[in-house]
């Protein structure tokens, strides 16, 4: 077990370092997040929807795209220069190598969220008052579980024709559910709700991660075979 | 012309001539439910829907949880015979959802006064049937065949666990449908002639649904054999 979670960290510390030295995709995915906040708030009639309103959907469709966005680009990288054909060399289980990628798109995306969270509230004039906590461990829960779904089809879309389209198509509807619960806890935490009152939400995110991350860890290896 | 060419072409035959069986059973269930089966005293003739409606929501539940297992056992075994058949299975659920998601809508403009509502079983119809899209997809975006079944096998059992997930949240919104008329601890609350109707319907899909799985695997096979690539 040691040994398997040496090799996962090692995967997600190359990952994470070559991320921060060129920041160029973190600067963009986080660009991006940004930019769909401003679209969206154009794309309110401003007379009739109030922002309070359309808030938490607003933030919740903002952190699905970017999540597509950045896992998009996690397996682009090792396919430049044939870098999985290495990794896959490498003394490190599939399933180790799996757990890697995961820890480095998740620090990814829980980055971009947590720069993109400011900006929502800035654009948004939302008042977080206590619902910060409440916020950040529901989108800590359902980032976790659509990382994991997203890791696995970005290992997959990678090696397919139209990358780009390939993802959205595949890993939305794995999206829709978290999301959707996301929403709900969202508008009752803004709205001053009592953090009790998502407890079944946070439950039922939490077995979404649960059961996704152990399919995904399973599943993962078949997709590396020769 | 080997033999196995000759064994892909008679599993077309066999699969058409299910389909061709199905097709009379179907014709037979428009008899039985338009002349022989009681009106409904309050949604009157849009009621007859039912017949095909329901149905083909069956036949793409079955589909795809038969893509779901026939994904599992192929990751286990690793025959190429459970992919074709899984990929069989995804287009003949293909075309079933898309028959349930525009008998839907028929049938909810006459009875609800609306076309499309975001209804619990609607929205959970939908979902399935992008799912199946993807995976459609994704089979065409692979060129390897290897990795084409193996990545179709992982997309068809993550689909497979995706299901209940997208059950309860379509669930926690409220449904215009009604609740389950047959399959409850009580008596089915569709009196007789309605209820054998439906089951004989559900047979006729289910006889169709094997005939397209069928005839779609033996053009696989075919294909396969002729040396090309059943991707496109």
């Amino acid at each position: 077990m040691g040994e398997f979670l040496r090799g996962a960290l090692a995967v997600a510390a190359k990952d994470i370092r070559v991320e921060h030295r060129s920041k160029t995709g973190l600067v963009s995915a986080i660009a991006f997040a940004a930019l769909v906040l401003v679209i969206f708030n154009f794309a309110r009639d401003a007379a009739a929807v109030s922002r309070e309103v359309l808030a938490p959907s607003v933030l919740w469709i903002t952190f699905a795209f970017s999540g597509v966005i950045a896992l998009n680009r996690s397996f682009a990288l090792e396919r430049e220069n044939a870098a999985l054909d290495g990794l896959l060399l490498a003394p490190v289980s599939r399933s180790a190598l799996f757990l890697g990628k995961y820890l480095a798109n998740l620090a990814f995306v829980f980055t971009v969220e947590a720069v993109t969270l400011p900006l929502f509230v800035l654009f948004f004039g939302v008042d977080l008052g206590g619902a910060l906590i409440g916020i950040g461990a529901t989108a800590v829960l359902a980032t976790t579980g659509f990382v994991a779904v997203g890791t696995v089809f970005a290992a997959m879309t990678v090696r397919t024709r139209f990358a780009e389209l390939m993802m959205p198509l595949l890993v939305l509807p794995f999206m829709l559910p978290p999301v959707m619960w996301g929403v709900q806890a969202t508008a009752r935490l803004l709205a001053g709700r009592p953090l009790g009152e998502i407890g079944g939400w946070l439950r039922i995110l939490g077995l979404y991660d649960l059961v996704f991350v152990t399919v995904c860890l399973l599943l993962f290896p078949a997709l590396m075979d020769e | 012309m080997t033999s196995e060419t000759v064994g892909g072409h008679k599993v077309i035959r066999r699969g058409l001539v299910v389909t061709v069986l199905g097709l009379l059973g179907l014709g037979l269930v428009y008899v039985v439910a338009l002349q022989f089966t009681p009106v409904e005293r309050l949604q009157g003739l849009p009621q007859k829907i039912f017949y095909v409606h329901v149905p083909a929501a069956w036949s793409a539940l079955l589909a795809f949880s038969l893509v779901g297992i026939a994904s599992i056992l192929y990751l286990w075994l690793r025959d190429p015979r459970l992919d074709l058949f899984a990929e069989s299975a995804a287009e003949a659920g293909l075309v079933f959802s898309l028959v349930m998601l525009t008998t839907g809508p028929l049938w909810g403009k006459p009875v609800w006064g609306t076309w499309w509502t975001w209804d619990a079983r609607l929205t959970f119809t939908l979902i399935l049937f992008f799912l199946f899209l993807g995976y459609r997809a994704l089979r065409g975006a692979v060129s390897d065949p290897g990795e084409r079944a193996r990545f179709a096998a992982v997309v068809g059992i993550m689909g497979l666990v995706l299901v209940p997930f997208v059950h309860l949240t379509v669930y926690l919104f409220r449904t215009l449908h009604p609740q389950p008329i047959v399959l409850k601890p009580s008596e089915p609350s569709l009196p007789w002639e309605m209820l054998r109707t439906l089951f004989a319907s559900l047979a006729v899909h289910t006889i169709l649904l094997t005939g397209f799985v069928m005839t779609r695997y033996g053009l696989g096979k075919r294909a396969q054999l002729a040396g090309g690539d059943d991707a496109g």
